[in-house]
């Protein structure tokens, strides 16, 4: 039942506030002749700036966690090109040079990839643990075998 | 849900990535050090001049969020067993400075190229591992037409203390490079207070 309702003073409804103008960017800058090329790099992540899951180090290495999947909803081309450079171990160093994407875009899907499970990955030691000697005669034998 | 591909069939033990840093001034060689002794031809990897902690739904920054790269190269060695280990020249101008942190983070060791040309170009590199407490060593990349000078010279006038070795070498060629490199993990371990059998004496 509608209660009764006291006669408005108003003939008009009260009219919503306007959203506020959006100011002009009085500080639109352009690059100089020395910046890097122009990129869209979070078009391919949706926008996304940061994995949902993992750090991905320059060196976290990285390798597939199963075969090659046909295309798979919710996974673009550059999550499957991803996918085909993981099947051997690689860092994401690699996958950068390789997909020619910056390293914050490659961090984004890689994470998509470790979410559902189609990668696994390694990080390196953190600086505070670099006090096994094995890693310093594994390096130096390494070296001397080059 | 997308029923996932047979997971676990190929898990296998992943290698542990190790890094060492080349750096210097612009134009000393550093990209040349890393493709001597790299197994594969040099990589360049890019990362955005950004500040990544401006949120998503920060519009105002933007246009400053997604504009350009600074590149780095990069070579990689595979160690026997499970290691990897990846050599990065940092990027020359100092403007990108601030990608140091980045590249410097969890490195085992740094070479600092020299020019004796242009000596004062490696200031930076030398203050910047200093202060961050890396271990490094300094490699005078001999070029051709470049006045000689002594070692202990180059040390007084890099202002250097007496721990920190200081070389001649040919960035072109895999010998020198391989000396280098090997001086600095030798060098890193007894910066990290780790002790091998006596090293072989260290000859320029």
């Amino acid at each position: 039942m509608m209660p009764p309702e006291d006669p408005s003073p108003d003939l008009w409804p009260e009219t919503p506030p306007l959203p506020p103008a959006p100011e002009p960017d009085t500080h639109e800058r352009w690059l100089d002749d020395q910046a890097g090329p122009m990129v869209r790099p979070y078009v391919m992540t949706s926008g996304r700036i940061e994995p949902t899951r993992g750090k991905f180090d320059l060196i976290t290495l990285v390798v597939a966690a199963g075969p090659e999947p046909d295309t798979v909803i919710g996974l673009g081309p550059e999550h499957l090109a991803l996918i085909r450079l993981c099947q051997n171990v690689i860092s994401v160093a690699e996958l950068t040079g390789h997909l020619n994407l910056p390293v914050a875009t490659v961090r984004v899907l890689l994470g998509d990839l470790l979410d559902k499970g189609f990668v696994s990955m390694q990080e390196p030691e953190p600086e505070a643990d670099m006090h096994d000697i094995r890693l310093y005669k594994a390096v130096i034998d390494g070296l001397r075998a080059l | 849900m997308v029923s996932g591909p047979s997971r676990g069939v190929r898990a296998r033990r992943l290698p542990t990535a190790v890094k060492i840093v080349i750096a210097g001034g612009f134009g000393v060689g550093k990209t040349t050090m890393v493709g001597t002794v790299s197994e594969t031809r040099p990589l360049r990897t890019e990362e955005l001049l950004t500040d990544q902690s401006i949120g998503v739904d920060d519009i105002a920054g933007v246009e400053r969020k997604s504009t350009t790269t600074v590149a780095m190269d990069f070579g990689r060695i595979t160690m026997r067993d499970e290691y990897v280990l990846y050599l990065f020249g940092t990027p020359g101008q100092e403007r990108f400075w601030f990608m140091w942190d980045e590249v410097a983070l969890g490195a085992l060791g740094a070479v600092v190229l020299a020019d004796t040309r242009r000596l004062s170009d490696c200031f930076p590199s030398v203050d910047y591992f200093e202060r961050r407490g890396t271990p490094f060593v300094v490699a005078v990349n001999c070029f051709e037409g470049a006045q000689r000078y002594d070692l202990q010279e180059i040390q007084m006038a890099l202002n250097l203390g007496p721990k920190v070795p200081v070389m001649l070498c040919d960035a072109r060629r895999v010998e020198s490079c391989k000396k280098v490199l090997i001086d600095l993990v030798l060098h890193a371990m007894k910066f990290r207070g780790l002790t091998e059998e006596p090293a072989e004496p260290q000859k320029a």
